[in-house]
């Protein structure tokens, strides 16, 4: 299933066990999947048109009235466009509003450089307050969803909003605030959010025929990192690699030298190298920009021949 | 008019000269203006009880142009939602009176502003949640004149129109001067009527924002609006630093401004008609 449908399937549910839920959009609720459930919830769905920022406030103001408000857009639009408004109207005012970016990264694939959010991460990862998570498949994300739901405070979620490929499994058991070790390893540990962990872990598995042996960590939650997690894994392998769609400036390999600042441990990163994005779909995007299953092979050889 | 609302505003005026006098630097200029508007919300037109602030169904009053957070303290002390005392604290390392606006420092205050253009719409967002609560509250929303050069003011106001947030009552600090020059020196906002009621909303211009009878007017009109389907917008034409003539004078330069405590005792003696 799509990731959007999965999600708006919860946000259904959170609706039709609370009238307090609502759902905001700025005229993409056709892209987060949730058009449709507008018939259904008259009193719980809102559009409010081409302008992020007047729903940024009024999911501000409606959490101010007791409500639970999600807003939805476009990364670029649901972060930078709206920095100021998730900052003092959100953050500050200490409100309870979910902030939904879809299609991070190159997932934004025709949309192009102007929709294509390399820096959404750094810009909410730099305000104190929100949470920053970053859901890898549907199993993940269906066990974070009423999470968040009861989570009281802001947390911008990353959405990649089509199918992606299975990383978890039943009997998953997740937590907002501890990240997932996929695979133990002694050589190298990879950390990796978003769209490529399952690359990953089929890199780690094929070094592993190589005789290098990968520790995989899901960083699913960016922001506030786990850092107990990353730093024992740091000190058992000796070396880290970050794996992410996003600029390797303030994302998760920022995220992560910042939990290492006192480790002694080299840190290499694999990301979009403080650049813009561009047209295109995912494969081109990928050679575009060095973020090939080839190009994390060679990254993680590089990183575990650091120490 | 149950109560004295000229004596009430020379009240707030006062204290307002008060706590910036004692700090010595503030936001006088559009404390000032308000002032009014402020003494017939508070005192005679809100559903509210100092008692218990966080009344379920109460009225609301967001003052989007947070920087006069000290006329609204002043207002709130006067109406006993603090001690007086608690206004010398201003802008003071700790103080629960800042700045700007804070919900969640300031009992009374209902929405952190200070960031221009949001809190309305963030008091579009309160309007929309008491009409999906039934509450029959009146949500009230003041904007300024230079704040409404922000887009997010006008993309707040096509939205609370579109839904027919009738519950709304916003007002506009129309002072006609802001921090650089004239407002129509700057980036002019007029015909903001016109302008008001092009984004489908009842307007109500009133003349003169400083006087207290035509402004309880204009409100109680504006509250008869409820049922039109439309959210109204009150034009207050204002004097930026009323009531002290040194301070009306500065002109744009007054909007925030150095003052001693002899200028402040100077000006409340002038407030109090005893010069």
């Amino acid at each position: 299933m799509e990731m959007r449908a999965a999600y708006a399937e919860c946000l259904a549910k959170f609706m039709e066990e609370d009238r307090h839920v609502v759902v905001l959009d700025a005229d993409l609720a056709k892209a987060s999947g949730t058009r449709k459930l507008y018939e259904r919830f008259p009193e719980q769905m809102f559009d409010c048109g081409v302008a992020e920022q007047d729903m940024a406030s009024i999911a501000a103001g409606l959490s101010s009235y007791g409500f639970k408000p999600w807003i939805e857009s476009f990364t670029p639009f649901a972060t930078r466009r709206i920095c100021d408004q998730i900052a003092i109207s959100i953050s500050y005012a200490k409100q309870n509003v979910k902030i939904v970016g879809t299609d991070p990264g190159i997932s934004a694939e025709l949309n192009g450089g102007t929709h294509m959010s390399m820096e959404d991460i750094g810009v909410v990862r730099s305000i104190p307050g929100v949470v920053i998570f970053e859901p890898v498949d549907e199993t993940q994300l269906r066990a974070a969803m009423p999470v968040l739901n009861d989570y009281y405070g802001p947390v911008y979620m990353r959405l990649f909003r089509k199918v992606t490929p299975d990383v978890f499994g039943e009997g998953y058991r997740f937590d907002l605030f501890k990240a997932d070790t996929l695979r133990e390893g002694k050589d190298l540990t990879i950390f990796v959010s978003g769209m490529f962990t399952r690359d990953v872990i089929d890199v780690a598995d094929e070094l592993a025929a190589e005789g290098l042996d990968v520790e995989v960590v899901n960083v699913h939650t960016i922001k506030p990192i786990d850092r107990e997690t990353v730093i024992a894994s740091a000190r058992k392998t000796g070396a880290v690699l970050t794996v992410e769609n996003h600029n390797i400036v303030g994302g998760l390999h920022s995220a992560v030298c910042e939990a290492l600042a006192l480790e002694r441990i080299p840190v290499s990163a694999l990301g979009v190298a403080d650049r813009f994005g561009e047209v295109g779909k995912i494969p081109y995007l990928r050679e575009a920009m060095g973020l090939t299953k080839e190009d994390i092979r060679a990254a993680a050889k590089k990183a575990a021949a650091a120490k | 008019m149950n109560n004295d609302l000229r004596a009430i505003c020379k009240d707030i005026r006062c204290d307002i000269m008060t706590c910036i006098g004692h700090l010595g630097v503030g936001h006088i200029g559009g404390c000032l203006s308000i002032v009014e508007l402020l003494a017939v919300l508070y005192y005679e037109e809100m559903n509210i009880d100092p008692a218990n602030p966080k009344m379920e169904g109460r009225d609301r009053f967001v003052c989007s142009k947070g920087h006069a957070g000290p006329a609204v303290y002043a207002t709130l002390a006067n109406r006993g939602y603090f001690p007086k005392s608690e206004l010398l604290t201003l802008n003071r390392g700790g103080t629960h009176l800042p700045s700007h606006c804070d919900m969640n420092l300031t009992t009374g205050i209902d929405m952190t502003t200070g960031s221009l253009g949001q809190g309305f719409s963030c008091a579009v967002g309160v309007a929309l949640g008491s009409k999906l609560e039934k509450d029959g509250a009146t949500i009230f929303a003041l904007v300024g004149d230079g704040e409404s050069q922000e887009g997010q003011v006008w993309e707040a106001a096509m939205f609370a129109a579109s839904k027919k947030l009738d519950n709304l009552v916003g007002f506009t600090d129309y002072n006609k001067l802001q921090i650089d020059d004239t407002v129509a020196k700057v980036n002019d906002i007029a015909p903001l009527c016109d302008k008001w009621a092009a984004f489908g909303w009842n307007v109500i211009d009133v003349v003169d924002g400083n006087d207290v009878d035509e402004v309880l007017a204009a409100v109680r009109k504006a509250k008869s609006f409820r049922g039109s389907g439309k959210p109204t917008m009150v034009i207050l034409n204002t004097v930026k630093g009323k009531g002290v003539k040194w301070i009306e004078e500065l002109g744009a330069g007054n909007h925030n401004t150095n003052i001693s405590e002899e200028q402040a005792e100077a000006a409340i003696r002038e407030i109090r008609g005893e010069d």
